[in-house]
C-alpha cells in the first residue's frame, strides 16, 4: 500500500504491521458492537410509534381489514397486551431479532416473507445503476482531475448539480413521457413484457429493456456523488507530497494518475454510506414510477391499504439494512486504509 | 447595472444600498451563484405576490387536460384546474414545508449541539449518540410511517421532517462549540465572569454562524425534496398542493397531459439546484475548511 512511506523505518516496520492488523481487528469488533445499540434504537423506534400513534395497537395493526375473532385473540396473546409495557417491548424486541417483522392482514402473509420476495428486484435495479453509473462518475472525476476548468468538467459539474438536486421521481416521470411514451424505444412499464412469454437470452434481453430506464434515472444521483466527491479528493490526492516525489522521480502522468486514484477514491465508500438512505428513497419512489415490482411497489400498496404492519417491518428491515451497510463499508475501508482504526 | 465582470458586485457600494451591498461583497458572488441567488430571489417573490391574483387552487373549469396556451400557461388537469395556479400555490407550499422545516431542524440541533459541545463529557456522549442513531434511520421511510400513521396536515409534517432534520446540525454545531469554548476570548469572557448563556449566545454562538448558514442552505433544499416524495406518495396534505402532490396527481395522466409532470416537477429542480449550487458557494466562502469535503 502506498502508506509505506509513512512507516518507512525498516526494523519497526514488522511489529508496526502486527499493530496495524490488531488495531483493524479492534476497529472492527468495536465496530459491530457499536451497531447494536443502532439496531435497538430502530427497534425501539418502532414500538413506541405504534403506542403513541391514535388508536389501540389491534386497530392499528389489522388496518381495515375484517379479521377474524381468532387472529384478534392471537395478536392479543402476541402482543401481550394484559402484561406491562415493558415486557410488551422486551417480547417485540426479541422477536425482531429472531427475524420475526409481523403479519400483514391486508396480504394475509408474514412481512418478512412478502419482503423477501421483492428483495431480487429492488437489488438487481440498484446494483445495476451502482455499478454502471460509479464507473462514469468516477471515471469522469479522474478525467477531469488533471485539467479543472475544462469543458469536461464544466459538463461533469453541470450533470452533478442536477444529479443532485432533481426528485428522482420526477425525472422518472419524464423519461417515461419522453423516452417511452412518444418515442418508443423502452417498455413503460414493469420487468418483462406481459405479451410476450419469453425464453432463455431473449428473456433477459427483455428484461435489461424493461431495466434501462430506471437504471438510468437512478444513476444520475450516483453520478452526481461520485463525480462530486471522486473530483473533490483526486484534486486533493494530486498536490500531495508524494505525487511531487512521484514527479520528481520521473513517473509517467499515467502511472501518477493510478498513484493518486488508489488514495483518491477510497473516501467514496464513505461518501455511498451517507447516501445510501437517500438513494435508497429514490430507488423506491422510480420503482413507483416504472412499475418495477420491487420494495418501492409494495412499499406503495402498502400505503395505500393502510397495511401498518407491513410498513412497520419495512421501515424496520431498511434500518437494519442500512445499519448493515454502514458496518460492511466501515470495516472493508479499515482494511483498505489501516490508518482508520488510529482515530 | 452590468455584471461584466466579477468586480462590479463590489463596485456597488457606491450607491444608496451600501449597507446591502457590501453585505452582498462579502459573499463574493460568481457567475453560477449570483444565477442561483438571483433565481432563489425570483422564486420566493413569485411564491410571495403572485398566488392571491389567482384564482381558487381547487376552482374547477369546463375544459380538462387543455395543453398550455396563453389563457392556462401551464394547461390544465384531469379536473379542469388551471396549472400555473396551482403551481403557483405549489411553489408557496413547498418553499414554505421547507423554510420551515428546516427552522424546526436548526432550532433543535443548535441547542442540542450547543449542549454537547459547551457540557462535553456524559451529555456529550448520550446526545451524540441519538444523533447518529437518527442519522442511521432511513428519514424518508420513517416520516413515511409517521405521517401514515398520524395523518397528514402541513403541520404535521413539517415538524416530521424538521424533526429528522437536526442531527446534521447538532452536530456542526458541537463541532464549533467544542473549538470554540477553548479560544481566547471565550476564556476572557469566562474570567471576567460572564454567565454561562451569555457566553454561549452572545460570545460562541456568533461565532458558529457560518457553517450553520450553510448547513441552513443545504435543510430547505433537503425538506423541500422530502416533502416532495412523501406528497409524491400521497400523504401531502390535499387541501393545499404542493409540487410534489401535484406530481403524485400527475403520475395516472402521464399519457395524455405531460405538462401536468413537466412544470411543477421543473420546480422543485430549479428550486433546489439553486440553493445546492448557492449553498455550495457559501460553503467555498465562508468556511474555507471545508472546501472539498462536502456538507
Amino acid at each position: 500500500m502506498s502508506t509505506d512511506i509513512v512507516n518507512s523505518a525498516p526494523p519497526a516496520e514488522e511489529k508496526g504491521k502486527l499493530a496495524d492488523r490488531l488495531r483493524t481487528i479492534r476497529f472492527i469488533g468495536l465496530k459491530i458492537l457499536s451497531a447494536i445499540p443502532m439496531l435497538i434504537g430502530v427497534i425501539t423506534v418502532n414500538f413506541i410509534l405504534v403506542h403513541i400513534a391514535p388508536g389501540d395497537p389491534i386497530t392499528i395493526l389489522v388496518g381495515e381489514t375484517a379479521p377474524t375473532e381468532e387472529q384478534v385473540q392471537a395478536l392479543y396473546a402476541k402482543l401481550g397486551l394484559d402484561k406491562p409495557l415493558y415486557v410488551q417491548y422486551w417480547e417485540y424486541l426479541f422477536s425482531v431479532f429472531r427475524g420475526d417483522l409481523g403479519y400483514s392482514y391486508v396480504m394475509q402473509a408474514d412481512v418478512v416473507d412478502l419482503i423477501a420476495a421483492r428483495i431480487p428486484a429492488t437489488a438487481m435495479l440498484m446494483l445495476t445503476s451502482l455499478i454502471i453509473f460509479t464507473v462514469v462518475g468516477v471515471g469522469l472525476a479522474v478525467l477531469v482531475a488533471r485539467r479543472p476548468r475544462s469543458i469536461f468538467d464544466s459538463i461533469g459539474s453541470f450533470l452533478a448539480v442536477i444529479g443532485y438536486s432533481v426528485p428522482a421521481f420526477w425525472l422518472a416521470q419524464i423519461a417515461l413521457v419522453v423516452f417511452a411514451l412518444n418515442l418508443r424505444w423502452f417498455p413503460t412499464s414493469g420487468m418483462t413484457s406481459s405479451r410476450h412469454a419469453y425464453e432463455g437470452l431473449a428473456y433477459v434481453g427483455d428484461v435489461l429493456l424493461h431495466l434501462f430506464l430506471p437504471a438510468c434515472v437512478l444513476g444520475m444521483r450516483y453520478l452526481a456523488i461520485n463525480f462530486r466527491y471522486a473530483r473533490a479528493s483526486m484534486r486533493d490526492a494530486l498536490s500531495q507530497d508524494y505525487i511531487t516525489t512521484a514527479r520528481a522521480k520521473g513517473l509517467s502522468e499515467g502511472r501518477i494518475l493510478l498513484h493518486a486514484f488508489r488514495n483518491g477514491v477510497l473516501p467514496i465508500i464513505t461518501v455511498f454510506g451517507l447516501n445510501v438512505t437517500d438513494i435508497l428513497a429514490g430507488a423506491v419512489l422510480t420503482e413507483i414510477v416504472f412499475g418495477w415490482p420491487g420494495l418501492g411497489r409494495l412499499m406503495y400498496d402498502a400505503m395505500y391499504s393502510r397495511d401498518y404492519p407491513l410498513l412497520m417491518g419495512m421501515f424496520v428491515f431498511v434500518s437494519i439494512g442500512i445499519i448493515i451497510t454502514n458496518l460492511v463499508i466501515d470495516i472493508v475501508y479499515s482494511i483498505f486504509d489501516p490508518r482508520v482504526g488510529l482515530k | 447595472m452590468s455584471v461584466k465582470n466579477t468586480d462590479t458586485v463590489t463596485g456597488l457600494g457606491k450607491t444608496p444600498f451600501s449597507a446591502l451591498s457590501s453585505g452582498l461583497a462579502s459573499l463574493r458572488l460568481d457567475g453560477p451563484s449570483l444565477m442561483a441567488l438571483l433565481t432563489l430571489v425570483a422564486i420566493a417573490v413569485f411564491a410571495l405576490v403572485v398566488p392571491p391574483f389567482l384564482g381558487d387552487v381547487n376552482s374547477m373549469g369546463a375544459d380538462s387536460f387543455a395543453p398550455p396556451s396563453l389563457s392556462h400557461l401551464m394547461g390544465t388537469d384531469d379536473l379542469g384546474r388551471d396549472v400555473f395556479s396551482r403551481f403557483a400555490h405549489g411553489a408557496r407550499m413547498s418553499l414554505s414545508v421547507g423554510v420551515l422545516a428546516a427552522l424546526t431542524a436548526c432550532i433543535i440541533g443548535i441547542v442540542l449541539g450547543a449542549i454537547a459541545g459547551y457540557m462535553k463529557g456524559a451529555v456529550d456522549v448520550v446526545l451524540m449518540r441519538i444523533a447518529e442513531l437518527f442519522q442511521v434511520i432511513p428519514r424518508f421511510f420513517l416520516a413515511l410511517l409517521v405521517i401514515a400513521l398520524f395523518g397528514a396536515n402541513v403541520v404535521f409534517i413539517i415538524l416530521t421532517i424538521g424533526l429528522l432534520g437536526w442531527p446534521e446540525v447538532a452536530r456542526i454545531t458541537r463541532g464549533e462549540f467544542l473549538s470554540l469554548r477553548e479560544r481566547e476570548y471565550v476564556l476572557a469572557a469566562r474570567a471576567g465572569g460572564q454567565s454561562t448563556r451569555a457566553i454561549i449566545f452572545s460570545e460562541i454562538l456568533p461565532n458558529a454562524m457560518p457553517p450553520l448558514i450553510v448547513a441552513m442552505t443545504m435543510q430547505v433544499s433537503s425538506a423541500i425534496l422530502l416533502e416532495a416524495g412523501l406528497s409524491f406518495l400521497g400523504l401531502g396534505d390535499a387541501s393545499n398542493p404542493s409540487w410534489g402532490l401535484m406530481l403524485n396527481e400527475a403520475q395516472q395522466f402521464l399519457t395524455t397531459a405531460w405538462w401536468m409532470a413537466v412544470f411543477p416537477g421543473l420546480g422543485i429542480l430549479v428550486t433546489v439546484a439553486a440553493l445546492n449550487v448557492f449553498g455550495d458557494h457559501l460553503t467555498d466562502v465562508l468556511n474555507p475548511r471545508l472546501r472539498g469535503a462536502g456538507g
